[in-house]
Formats: C-alpha cells, structure tokens, sequence
C-alpha cells in the first residue's frame, strides 16, 4: 500500500475549486457593474447611478449566505470519492450492502491493528526522545552534532508512528542556516513533517504542563525561540529575537507558520507580515496533504489535541508532498505586505491551493470596518469613472488590516 | 456532522417546500446544512439580533456579509416584519428568490407566482431600497442606501446630485418617490432573471 502510494504521490494535486454555488470571480465584478448599465463607459464629469446596480451587491450578500469562502477553509474538505472513512462523508446514507461491509472491515483494520500499533511506537517515541535529550544535556561537546542526528531520529519515529508518506520535491531548496522558512498551516502535524528532514528551530508560545516540560528539553539540544505569553504582544520585542536568530549563522532556520491558524488545506489565507519585516532569506515550503487517505485538518473549535491524534493514527495514512520552493528576498520598494503575497502566492501556486485575500484570524474574530471600505472605495470608483485603478488589488486589503491581533489566541507554533 | 444519518426526511415540510420552491432534494438538503451551520445555538431558527448589543446575531457569522454595503437590508430581508426570527421554512422560501428562472415554465391562471419570477427577484432588490416597506423608495431611503454603498468615498454635495437624478429618471408621476411599478419600468431593460439568480454546483 505505502508503494501505491507512493506512486499516486507523483500526480499533481487538483486544485480544490468545488463549491456549492456557482460564483463569479471578484475580479470581473466591476466588468459586471458596466455590464449591467449596458451602455459603453465614457468618462463622465458627474457620477452616474443606476438602480440596477443594487442586483450586484443583492446577488454577492444571498450568495455569502448561501456558501462563503471563509467557513470553507475552515471545515474538512469534501471528497470527490469515498474513502471509507465516515468523518469525511458529507452524506452519509446507504448505498449498498457490499459498501457497508467493506466499510466495516475498514473500521477494524484501523482501530484494531493500525491504532494500537501506532499508539505504541508513539509512546515508545516519547520514552526514547526523552532519554536521549538527557544524554545530549550532559556531553555539551558533541552537543551539537548528536542533537541533529537525535532529532532526526525522533522525529522519523513519530512519522513512522502516524505512518506519513511524505514526498520530498526540489530538495536543493532546502533552508539553509540563517534564514525563515515559511509553510501554509494546516495540522500541528506540519512540524513533524518538516523536521523529519531537516533541523528547524521553532517559534511558540510557551506552555505549561507536559507541553511546557517538551519545550523545556527541546531547548537544552537546540535553539528555540519560545516566548512568554506578554512578550508575544510585544511586535519589536519578537522581531529582535527573530532577528538576532537568524544573524547569527550557526543557528539553524526558524520555522514559522504565517497564517497565524489551521486552514484546512484547500487554500492559503492571508500571511501575517511580521516574519517578512526581518529582512533576511525566506524559504517558502508548500504542504499539501493527499485527502483521499485521511483527513489531515485540525479543526481546534471541533476536537481537542487527544481527539484529534487519535483520529490521525486510526485514518488509512497520512499522505503528503513537500515542495520546497526557492529561496525569496524582498526587492528594492516592495514592502512587507506585498513580499508576504508575493510568496504566498507563489505556495499556492505550487500546492494546487487557492490563494485567498482572508485573514485566517477571521475564524475567531469578525470583520474589519477596512475591508467594507474598500468595497465601497471599489464601487466608488466604478461610479465616477476611470481614475486611479493601479493598485486596486488584494495588496490595499492586506495593508488596511493592521496585525495589532488578539495573540492570546494564538496555539503555540503560530506567530505574527 | 459528517458521520450523522441526514436525509430529506429528517427536515420537516421537506416536500412541501420543495413542490413550492422548485429546489431540489440535494438542495434544500444543502441549505438545511447552511442553516444549521448558521444556527449556533441550535434552537431551530435563526435570530435578528443580539438584545445586549443589537449586533446581527446569527447571520454575523457569515464573514463576507459583514463587508456587503447593504449587508443588513439583505438579513432584514428574511425576517418578516415584527418578527426577530426565522425558521427553515422561510429561510428557503426567501432563497428561492434565487433560484434561475425555468425557461420553459408554463403555468395556468390558478397557479401561483412562482417564487423565482422576475417579479419576486425585483420585489426583492425594491425591498433593499425601501426600508420601511411602505411600496415606496423615498428620497431618503435612496440616499440612505447610496450612502451605505458608497461610505466615505463621495461627499454630501454629490451624493444629493446622484439621489436627485435617480429619482428624477425614475419618478414618473413625480410625487417624490419611487413605486414599485416605477421601479420595474426604469429597469426593463434589464436582464433580471440573470443578474439576480444563483445556480448550484450540485
């Protein structure tokens, strides 16, 4: 099966473009506004109204009604075909007798032989990550070398307890000391994916509990940056520290999730430019997880950590491609916003993801008074005429939306 | 909710909205997903506002509405005047406005309006201008909703202009305000059926 996999692996994934309404895209809407007046647009000194214009902004609001962007990423994704797995099926009725049996015997592979034995090498990876993070704390000469090799390891045995399938692409890429990688978000089972082939340091809240004490041993073998819960809101605070990371160049690549959230992998929202103000290297990474044989997406409002670990070691597998993409620099007179849609949009060109304008916080917090601006700003215009359209585009969106976020909350590898 | 048996059968009047509204099974089993979805509180319907703060309630949630100039007409739409709630039959009944027009409908004398005829879709963007469902769009309802489309961005000055030409062009028997008659004259020309229809994907 893992060879099957394996294989399927090499097809590119189809971009996730299923809805349950038909949509116009945002970008043809002023075309529509002319359309609908039905004459040619000449410029005229007087703003013109029309009555029927009021159908454009009906139309947009039932249909948000109806089905939104938003809600979308922030739920399982739908699958074209079945795959056994009852949590991904929408519609869940009887079709036959034979899909009902099959199903069942699916059920008892996955919870009585896969579980168990991943449960078992996960406890079993816990012991032995623990004791070697001892021994590398008490010989601090090869503290350096032995802490790669042994996070490797430990990192390799928690992919093997998920069972992941993980396909590396355009390894060359691969950050190199002295730099931000940058990844779309979708499970905290990321983290593991991207360790399992390199050395990164992270970037989180610290914790309390059994979270607090992993942080506290992750620390001794390598440099991570955790913060406190009050530094967090402090931006400059965690700039600098990001910053004297990555000047110094024996430190390895800080891993930094932009999106601030779990998205559910069908698109990329809006990065949080705070990692993009550094100014160094940025190494942008896309993850895209294969559907078909688990739902990878943490929905945090739907299932705690337990829940949700148990769900991953009972589904078929967890199947991902990893690209890694060249490296990105800011250019001369782009600022942090642009550079961060810049490489954004370049993730989601490569993962077959939907690039989306949204700020991911919106799965907690409500709109800005900017964003309606904007649409009113874009209506304006189309009204008195062709003036300044040049950067009527999503950049103007982003740079409204002041990232002075709620950071309480933020889960732990998430940051500005 | 993805493991949970859902069928047509579980709604109530299944069958009667959908002989009423023209949706189909798949459909009015999707809508009842978003109503669900809606409903936080799951109590069976929707609600206008929230008493402490008189923010909208349910609707609030969705995120792209919020940013809709005339995001609050539409929610007052489906709630019937006086009432602060809705049920899923009415949520559907409202929805249908947006159902695409079959063409090759025929129907007798003794049927009734259908509920996706271009009659009802121009009932409905009438009603976004008249607030207070009086069968007239006044002066300061026009401007009421052009200043909620337009905000900030045109001053008092132009936007008395724009409101004073509409109404000039429009209002036939000039008694300073729009009728609904008046309002489906000025928008013959207009391709109703295709503007203000939604089509399902499946």
């Amino acid at each position: 099966m893992e060879m099957g996999a394996k294989e399927k692996n090499q097809q590119l994934y189809k971009p996730y473009s299923s809805g349950i309404i038909a949509k116009e895209p945002p970008s043809s809407w002023q075309q529509e506004i002319q359309d609908l007046r039905g004459s040619a647009s000449c410029l005229r000194s007087e703003p013109e109204f029309e009555m029927a214009d009021i159908f454009y902004f009906c139309r947009r609001g039932v249909e948000s009604i109806m089905d939104d962007e938003v809600t979308k990423c922030f739920s399982a994704q739908e699958l074209e075909s079945w795959n056994l797995l009852t949590r991904s099926n929408y519609n869940f009725r009887h079709i036959s007798l034979r899909l009902t049996v099959l199903w069942g015997l699916g059920v008892l592979i996955r919870y009585g032989v896969l579980l168990p034995l991943r449960s078992e090498q996960h406890t079993g990876r816990i012991c032995n990550r623990g004791s070697k993070i001892y021994h590398i704390w008490l010989t601090l000469k090869l503290k350096f070398f032995l802490s790669e090799k042994v996070h490797l390891m430990c990192y390799r045995i928690c992919v093997r307890a998920l069972t992941a399938i993980i396909t590396y692409h355009n390894r060359e890429n691969k950050p190199k000391n002295g730099g931000i990688c940058v990844a779309n978000h979708t499970t905290p089972i990321d983290v593991i994916i991207l360790a399992n082939d390199g050395c990164y340091s992270m970037v989180g809240q610290v914790h309390g509990g059994l979270m607090g004490m992993i942080q506290r041993a992750m620390v001794r073998s390598s440099p991570h940056i955790w913060f406190e819960r009050s530094e967090v809101k402090d931006r400059h605070l965690v700039a600098k520290r990001l910053g004297d990371h990555v000047a110094d160049k024996t430190k390895q690549p800080i891993l930094i999730f932009p999106e601030g959230t779990c998205i559910n992998n069908t698109s990329v929202m809006m990065f949080k430019k705070g990692s993009f103000e550094i100014g160094c290297t940025v190494y942008p990474v896309a993850i895209k997880y294969d559907p078909r044989f688990g739902d990878a997406f943490w929905n945090s409002s739907k299932f705690g950590m337990v829940n949700y670990l148990l769900r991953m070691m009972s589904s078929w597998a967890i199947v991902c491609s990893v690209w890694y993409l060249p490296p990105m620099n800011r250019e001369e007179g782009e600022d942090a916003v642009q550079f961060a849609n810049r490489v954004k949009a370049a993730i989601a060109a490569q993962g077959g993801l939907v690039d989306l304008i949204w700020d991911g916080g919106l799965k907690r917090a409500k709109v800005k008074d900017a964003f309606k601006e904007e649409q009113q700003k874009l209506y304006s215009k189309v009204l008195v005429g062709e003036q300044d359209q040049g950067d009527q585009s999503d950049n103007k969106l982003v740079e409204d939306e002041n990232p002075k976020e709620d950071k309480s909350h933020q889960d732990s590898t998430e940051v500005q | 909710m993805g493991s949970s048996n859902s069928s047509v059968n579980n709604i109530p009047n299944a069958q009667e909205l959908m002989q009423e509204t023209g949706f189909s099974a798949a459909h009015i089993l999707r809508l009842h997903e978003r109503f669900e979805f809606l409903d936080k509180h799951k109590c069976g319907q929707l609600r206008l506002v929230d008493r402490p703060t008189n923010q909208p309630q349910d609707f609030g949630a969705v995120q792209e509405l919020a940013l809709n100039p005339i995001g609050d007409s539409i929610i007052s739409a489906f709630f019937s005047p006086g009432q602060e709630t809705v049920d899923f039959a009415s949520f559907v009944r409202i929805l249908a406005h947006f159902r695409p027009t079959d063409r090759n409908q025929s129907r007798d004398g003794a049927q009734q309006e259908p509920a996706n005829s271009s009659i009802r879709k121009l009932k409905f963007a009438f009603q976004m201008y008249d607030q207070d469902r009086d069968g007239k769009i006044s002066r300061a309802e026009l401007l009421q909703v052009l200043r909620a489309m337009l905000g900030i961005q045109v001053t008092e000055e132009q936007l008395q202009s724009i409101a004073e030409r509409a109404i000039q062009e429009a209002d036939l028997d000039r008694d300073d305000a729009i009728s609904f008659d008046e309002f489906r004259k000025s928008l013959e020309k207009v391709d109703i059926d295709h503007k203000m229809s939604i089509r399902f994907l499946r």
